[in-house]
């Protein structure tokens, strides 16, 4: 059972990363997950050698991994450039959208697994209604942009009693608020930081709710939320992806 | 609190319409310099700041003022005969709200503006339930008000620093719904608001 982020951030765990790396299932997994074009330049950042753009078929690539590439996301900001520069819109959107796909999968599972009633079950419902609005609007927007939208994929989340649902949930929806801040500054269109906004803003409500309801405060931070790296959120959500 | 500074940690890093805060003063400053003297280059530079950066000191200056408010309202609401679980949530709220406070002052500074000075408050409050009811307003208007400001400005460690902060607001947003039984995110997408509107929605909390 993942702790939430919140309490314990994932960072302090180097191997996760590697392991990622080294490991085609999770490789594939993941290329799966964010599609395509989109997957390749965010995997570009600890793996040089993935240029491969169809990330549907895949399989097979055997290609060695190597360290973080010089025009990769991260390193954009370590040599004080333009934190905006290697990434579009379209992949950030498909990013956000992939991650909206999971909730929304998420959400389906736990009102299909009966472990919730009344007033939680309500809740539950009504975020689930709302990560499935956030996934209408992506996806229009990314179509919009003359983009390719990238489809739901097979999910896998450990469903055992409602407390470590609802653990797992504010470990999502802590997640989800911070990826979409992790963005907010790299987006270039104002209408695209507009929408992203309006969505983050929602999960950071959802994750201090459920946060709530497991004893936690609804601002663990503190005073500034900190924002995650695309890397540091889709390390983190593949064990949630099947293979 | 290792995060209390998020804005003005980073501020040379920060960019002027795509060039870099310290090449663009610098290359400006040099201009003027072969023109006028170097005696002319000191006041040029805290010039070439305030201008390069006029719209998000504006924007911050704005979000300085919400931010007061809201300190000023927790500070008022401390008086009040509070629940347990209410009295620490305004306290806690408080103090991120002071926290806001002292990093957006910091960076105003930092890009060589000046910091608004604090208006005078009053808030009608007489009890728990008419702070937490004045609370969700408020607090859903700074959600509102970042979220439409945001749009408007230029350095990015600028509106990475608003990210962090309006995230805050949308969470005690939440809380405070639901401390009063009320759905806690009731729209997939929250709104946002105008500076004018967000002004206007302010003057019945400014003492003139």
């Amino acid at each position: 059972m993942p702790e939430p982020m919140t309490t314990a951030p994932d960072r302090e765990r180097p191997g996760a990363m590697e392991d990622l790396a080294r490991d085609p299932g999770s490789r594939r997994r993941f290329l799966r997950m964010v599609g395509g074009a989109g997957a390749a330049s965010a995997f570009a950042v600890f793996l040089a050698a993935c240029n491969d753009d169809d990330g549907g078929g895949g399989g097979g690539s055997s290609s060695a991994p190597e360290v973080a590439s010089p025009g990769g996301v991260a390193s954009n900001r370590d040599r004080g450039g333009d934190p905006k520069e290697g990434t579009s819109d379209i992949e950030i959107l498909n990013y956000a959208l992939a991650l909206e796909n999971l909730e929304t999968s998420f959400y389906g599972k736990v009102i299909e697994s009966g472990l919730f009633r009344g007033a939680q079950l309500d809740l539950i419902k009504k975020f689930a209604d709302n990560e499935r609005q956030h996934r209408e609007l992506l996806e229009a927007t990314v179509k919009k942009l003359g983009g390719t939208p990238v489809a739901p994929v097979k999910t896998t989340f450990p469903l055992e009693s409602a407390r470590s649902v609802l653990r797992l949930a504010a470990t999502i929806e802590n997640g989800g608020a911070a990826a979409y801040l992790g963005q907010a500054n790299r987006i270039r269109d104002k209408e695209v930081l507009a929408a992203a906004l309006s969505i983050h803003s929602v999960e950071a409500r959802h994750a201090a709710t459920l946060n709530g309801l497991i004893g936690l405060p609804p601002t663990p931070q503190g005073s500034f939320a900190v924002p995650l790296s695309m890397e540091e959120v889709l390390t983190t959500v593949q064990q949630f992806i099947v293979s | 609190m290792t995060l209390a500074t998020p804005a003005a940690g980073n501020l040379n890093a920060i960019e002027v319409h795509g060039i870099t805060r310290g090449s663009f003063i610098l290359r400006s400053a040099f201009a003027v310099g072969t023109v006028y003297s170097a005696g002319a280059i000191g006041p040029y530079v805290r010039h070439a700041l305030a201008q390069g950066n006029a719209g998000d000191i504006d924007v911050l200056n704005f979000a300085l003022t919400l931010e007061l408010l809201e300190t000023a309202f927790y500070k008022r609401a401390l008086g009040l005969r509070l629940s347990s679980e209410v009295r620490e949530m305004a306290q806690t709220f408080g103090t991120h709200e002071r926290e806001h406070v002292a990093a957006i002052k910091e960076t105003i500074n930092g890009l060589g503006g000046k910091p608004d000075s604090a208006p005078k408050f009053s808030f009608p409050l007489s009890d728990e339930r008419s702070f937490l009811a004045l609370a969700q307003t408020l607090e859903e208007t700074g959600v509102s008000a970042y979220n439409g400001a945001a749009g408007q400005i230029q350095a990015p460690e600028v509106l990475a620093a608003a990210g962090q902060i309006v995230q805050i607001e949308a969470r005690h947003a939440a809380a405070i719904r639901t401390a009063r039984s009320q759905a806690p995110a009731p729209l997939a997408f929250d709104k946002s608001l105008e500076m004018e509107q967000v002004l206007e929605a302010a003057k019945p909390f400014l003492k003139t």
